[in-house]
């Protein structure tokens, strides 16, 4: 199957795409890496009529030590993310959720931006960023504005993102020594988390988050607050599904995915506290 | 001189075509002459399960660029035809009044691209008035909704046709300790060739050409005869390279028959290629059926009866699967066992679903999976070992023709030695002191041990096939047969036979094939026949054309028939012990050129079919947390008479097993209660890939079969028949001590832990 | 008429260049322009990975990227592999170890062995395995293709 017909634009520069959206609107959509939004369009579930080509702005791909934070350009590789030693040492958790995603072959196209932008709750990293309370950082026409990662998921396939803004970078602050685990569940390697679970946990903090267990990612603020509280990790786990809206599909009822959702946080709250 | 090339592992000289410029499908056709300035074919399909078609506006369609013509039934004046095995069922090749299936041909948009064909397609509108969708077998079988109201009933055949018995009673099972019953599903799975359907036609100077994907170019040729009253002479049927089949690419499907005839009206070459969309819903599904089984024996072990009734789901044709339970499943439902009473009903039943037609091993896969289910469970409810069971139950070797209760003529069969040689080389036992220690640990992850034994039909309704072998004035070969590789490796293993008898070396024999011009008649390439019926014409040629040649030789070197010989090292004929004076290949060709050549042509009969035989071991751990499944090993003993090819015949196995597995574990196409599909495409279809099986161990046995001349069965499909049951029931056992008796295929994570769940409360118990 | 667009790509080390749709897929551009027809498709939702190629020297799956996303960019299909006569080793492994069947899958499962190996060039039978989950094959049962790939490796 082949997408329908549609104009093709290459802008030379991150304000020259946000000038293209604003002059073409709702009919346009960015591409990246093109991996969430080309499927889609071969299926024809998808059928913008413009596609501006964000896919060759160098500068938007890199992944800088800002101090507090690692600074990760939206047009970041998947793979970049996967193998990055800055990444292996800060924010290993992230570097981990990235090597999940898709296969191989898709994590050498797909981006980072791509894939929060898209805003897809069965997608491994915006469950990840929640659960890091990452910040991500929009350009519009007006400059850039902070957007933190909790605010930012707003419903299926919708994010905070307005129509003319582009995500341009992703700021995940330091882990330090904190112990983490990303659990992706699901059938077969290739496909999307049946459920997913990223967390990590210190001395005084934890961050829990949960793949495809609602329309979208959700922060399992029960959990964290338990364990804030002094509650054992059985205890806490058992809370996992407090804020989420679990859907049944093909692969599992949503009574299995709530047992699922609990099973995943206990293993990952033990590998973390290990 | 070195002994015989035949038994040796070697490796396929076909590969390195489809290792460095790919193989040449019906896609890569681009350097066809005939096919210059192809239009491309794209269908429209229903998108409701079950309608009457009250209007297809085509209007849009036809004036958009690039289309050439847009056709429907109406228009192509096409007529309501007969099933074969239920005349009152009729439909046409595009939906005419009616369509019973998501995914039914409803029109054809022929374009100047494929892009500008699927646009067009989007915008036909199809206005039906929606039926309700009959989806359940079960259901249907009772439904008042009639797919075919001709028909009378959604069931288009029963067994008790045949003069079959209906099955009986309960005093079926009088004097039985022990009965067992249980309803067990062997679902639709989607068979998933890596190259979906395609044809390509022209038709030149009345003659038809047609380019297919199939693995049967001679049936395909005969249907497009049949069907269209073609002349045999003007038609060609070419299959190319063809990229997997697994059964669902024997018959002509609709969408290809009708490319002929719009070619003609048109005077344009068309090609046609399926989207994996497409084929998900259009191509044949497989397996399908809901089976009650029902065994009863003693306790000390043996069983005295075992009853199996099939539902076997049809989908909305009658198509081949209408056949696959009363012809293949039914015949084979008593498998390795000598049983005193076995009693088989199968109704087949129409849905509105995707047709379904065979699929690697059509309807014996789900006869071994009922029987070897019954064991299990049997063993479970005596509280014996499943190998016991099966070893006190097992028919005794036997090296003359064993007549079964189901009336078929098993070849010969050693079926306790397959059960032994599989067992030790899977370290049976320490598997369950294993197993023991997880259980007694409680651990979380807990190991199953799956066994089963099969007996199957290969080469069945076969009665042999053709072979020709030409020797060229250059001294190489052709060797044409009637049989129709698509992975099997045929021209590597058709070129040992040859080489093997006449000397010529294997890279100096060409193997032709799935070309109606070049081989008129052919049994094509299905039911693990190629090898026992192509295979073994190409060896009798073989032999007869070194007869042949010797003759020959001998007139052309004034000897006596009786001293020539063939030195097989150099590819000459000699007058024993004077090896100086010979005649080559290339000698005696050129001596027959003003006599047509020399060539010998065979039509190679047998008696019947062979019964390829073996037994499994399939590992798995279960989370009984999550019921997540891993089948972790896997051991195979299976016995398919002489290998001709180890190399060839492990990778048969091996792909034989990981669709077991996938079966298993993994793979079932659904729908929603309207006869919608929900998983239509390959990332929500759970096609099996690398990360979900394991390597697997291959125990050799050989015991040749006395039905052709090589001693050989077929082993294409055995691998699929042992493993399905295998890996279900090591799934089963893994959970045994937790109360739970059955998992129905696929074991989905959700299904493995609502089995435990419900175990666990007691519910059903 | 919709908006046609210059490309130029290189492709086994040729230059190539055509006029093209912007909906034109890579694969297309691979197998309809150019005639490179090893490299295969297999379904809709870059799931198969039988149109796995080269995007400078990674594995992508040619059906999710657009012909106007390679542009100016160096592309390699299998049939770029060998060198003259001699296959590539890691086709002459798949050989060696029948990693092989009806041969659609293929083109693509050679070049993410590749890429594969390159990433990890010491890889276990699980590494492999996972490796290749975006490579679907319905022949082989991957046996020997995991065979092939840990023999290549291994061969080095």
């Amino acid at each position: 199957m082949y997408p329908a017909a549609f104009d093709y634009k290459r802008p030379e520069s991150a304000a020259e795409a946000i000038s293209l959206v604003n002059e073409f609107g709702d009919d346009a959509k960015f591409l990246a890496g093109g991996h969430s939004l080309l499927p889609l369009m071969k299926l024809r579930l998808a059928q913008p009529t413009v596609l501006i080509d964000i896919g060759r702005l160098a500068d938007l791909s890199y992944i800088r030590d800002a101090g507090d934070h690692i600074a990760i350009g939206a047009l970041t590789r998947h793979k970049d993310v996967e193998t990055s030693a800055l990444l292996r040492q800060h924010v290993p958790l992230l570097a981990d959720a990235a090597a999940h995603v898709g296969d191989r072959q898709v994590r050498h196209r797909g981006t980072i931006g791509g894939s929060i932008a898209h805003a897809d709750s069965a997608s491994d990293l915006p469950a990840t960023i929640l659960a890091l309370g990452a910040k991500l950082i929009a350009e519009g026409i007006g400059g850039r504005r902070e957007i933190p990662a909790v605010d930012f998921f707003k419903g299926f396939l919708e994010s905070a993102l307005l129509p003319d803004e582009l995500l341009v970078e992703i700021q995940v602050p330091k882990m330090s020594n904190a112990g983490w685990s990303f659990l992706k569940f699901n059938r077969r390697a290739q496909d999307w988390a049946i459920v997913g679970v990223a967390a990590w946990r210190d001395a005084g903090n934890c961050g829990v988050a949960l793949v495809n267990m609602g329309s979208t990612p959700i922060l399992a603020t029960s959990v964290v607050r338990a364990i804030a509280d002094g509650a054992s990790v059985t205890d806490a786990a058992a809370l996992a599904c407090a804020e989420a809206e679990p859907q049944s599909d093909n692969n599992a009822t949503a009574e299995y995915r709530t047992h699922l959702a609990q099973v995943l946080v206990k293993r990952a709250l033990e590998t973390c506290s290990r | 001189m070195g002994g015989s090339i035949l038994g040796n592992r070697v490796v396929r000289k076909e590969d390195p075509k489809f290792l460095t410029t790919g193989g040449k499908y019906v896609d890569d056709l681009f350097d066809e002459p005939l096919l210059a300035g192809a239009l491309h074919v794209t269908y429209v399909r229903s998108t409701v399960a079950h309608g009457q078609i009250i209007s297809i506006d085509t209007s849009t369609a036809k004036d958009m660029d690039g289309v050439v013509a847009v056709f429907t039934a109406e228009s192509l004046g096409l007529e309501l035809m007969p099933a074969g095995l239920n005349k009152s069922a009729k439909r046409a090749f595009l939906a005419r009044d009616k369509v019973r299936y998501v995914g039914e041909p409803l029109a054809a948009i022929v374009a100047t691209s494929r892009t500008a064909g699927e646009d067009a397609a989007e915008t036909v509108v199809v206005d039906y008035n929606v039926l309700p969708a009959v989806v359940d077998v079960r259901e249907a079988a009772e439904s008042t909704v009639h797919l075919f109201e001709e028909v009378g009933s959604n069931i288009v055949f029963d067994s008790m046709n045949l003069g079959a018995p209906d099955n009986s009673g309960p005093e079926f099972f009088d004097g039985c300790e022990v009965v067992v019953r249980e309803t067990i599903v062997n679902q639709r799975v989607a068979p998933c060739p890596m190259e979906v359907r395609g044809s390509a036609v022209a038709w030149v100077d009345g003659r038809l050409h047609q380019w297919l994907s199939t693995q049967h170019a001679q049936g395909a040729h005969s249907s497009l005869c049949r069907t269209f009253g073609y002349e045999p002479a003007n038609v060609r049927v070419i299959a190319p390279d063809v990229g997997g089949g697994f059964g669902a690419k024997i018959g002509l499907y609709g969408e290809e028959l009708l490319l002929s005839v719009m070619s003609q009206q048109l005077g344009r070459p068309l090609i046609w290629r399926e989207s994996r969309s497409e084929s998900m819903v259009a191509l044949g599904h497989g397996r399908a059926q809901v089976q009650e089984i029902a065994i009863g024996g003693s306790r000390d072990g043996r069983v005295h009866a075992y009853q199996l009734k099939v539902l076997q789901d049809c989908g909305g044709w009658v198509d081949s699967a209408a056949f696959l339970a009363p012809f293949m499943t039914r015949p084979m439902s008593q498998g390795v066992y000598d049983i005193d009473r076995i009693e088989c009903r199968t109704l087949s039943i129409v849905t509105n679903t995707t047709p379904v037609v065979p699929y690697r091993g059509a309807g014996r896969p789900e006869a071994t999976a009922a029987i070897e289910r019954a064991m299990d469970l049997f063993a479970a409810e005596i509280g014996m070992d499943p190998v016991d069971v099966r070893s006190k139950n097992l028919i005794q070797p036997f090296n003359e023709p064993y007549q079964t209760k189901m009336g078929q003529t098993y070849d010969v069969g050693n079926y306790i030695e397959s059960l032994n040689r599989v067992t030790v080389a899977a370290k049976y036992s320490e598997l369950r002191a294993e197993q023991a220690k997880r259980r007694a640990a409680g651990d979380t992850v807990q190991l199953g041990i799956g066994v089963s034994v099969y007996v199957e039909i290969t080469g069945g309704g076969g009665t042999g096939d053709t072979a020709k072998i030409e020797v060229l004035e250059n001294g190489r070969a052709k060797v044409y047969t009637g049989t129709s590789p698509h992975g099997q490796g045929h021209d590597t293993a058709w070129s040992m036979l040859a080489s093997d008898q006449t000397g010529i070396p294997m890279d100096r024999i060409e193997v032709i094939h799935g070309d109606t011009d070049l081989v008129p008649k052919g049994g094509g390439t299905f039911g693990s026949r190629s090898l026992q019926q192509g295979g073994a014409a190409v060896h009798v040629a073989a032999v007869e054309l070194v007869d042949i040649a010797r003759g020959l030789a001998a007139t052309l070197l004034e000897a006596n028939e009786d001293d020539i010989v063939l030195d097989k090292e150099n590819g000459a004929f000699h007058v024993a012990g004077s090896p100086s004076v010979n005649k080559t290949w290339a000698d005696l060709a050129v001596a027959k050129k003003s006599e047509g050549g020399l060539v010998h042509a065979i039509d190679f009969r047998v008696d019947g079919a062979t019964f390829p035989f073996g037994a499994h071991v399939a590992v798995v751990e279960v989370d009984t947390e999550t019921g997540k499944v891993r089948h972790i090993a896997h051991t195979t003993c299976d016995d398919a008479g002489t290998v001709l090819n180890p190399l060839l015949r492990d990778g048969q196995i091996h792909g034989g097993v990981a669709q077991g597995s996938a079966q298993a574990l993994l793979e079932e196409v659904l729908y929603d209660p309207d006869g919608n599909p929900t998983t239509s495409n390959l990332a929500d279809y759970a096609m099996i890939s690398a990360a979900e099986v394991p390597s697997v161990t291959i125990v050799m046995m050989e015991t040749p079969t006395f039905m052709n001349p090589l001693g050989a069965k077929g082993i294409g499909e055995s691998g699929s028949i042992g493993a399905t049951p295998a890996v279900q029931s090591a799934v089963c056992d893994a959970l045994l001590h937790l109360g739970v008796r059955h998992v129905d295929m696929p074991a989905t994570p959700e299904r493995v832990w609502r089995a435990i769940h419900t175990a666990k409360s007691g519910v059903g118990q | 008429m919709s908006q046609m667009i210059k490309v130029a790509i290189t492709v086994n080390g040729q230059h190539t260049t055509a006029m093209v749709e912007p909906r034109t897929l890579l694969v297309q551009y691979l197998r309809d322009n150019l005639n490179l027809t090893a490299t295969n498709v297999g379904c809709d939702t870059s799931s198969c990975g039988a149109c796995t190629v080269h995007l400078n020297g990674e594995a992508v799956k040619s059906c999710t990227i657009l012909a106007v996303q390679a542009d100016g960019e160096n592309v390699t299909t299998v049939e770029g592999l060998a060198n003259g006569n001699e296959m590539h080793p890691m086709q002459q492994a798949f050989m060696a170890n029948h990693g092989l069947q009806c041969g659609y899958c293929t083109p693509g499962m050679v070049m993410a062995a590749i890429s594969l190996v390159k990433d990890i060039p010491n890889p276990t039978e699980e590494d492999v395995r996972i490796g290749l989950e975006g490579n679907l094959c319905r022949c082989t049962g991957y046996h020997n293709i995991v065979q092939s790939v840990l023999a290549y490796a291994e061969g080095k």
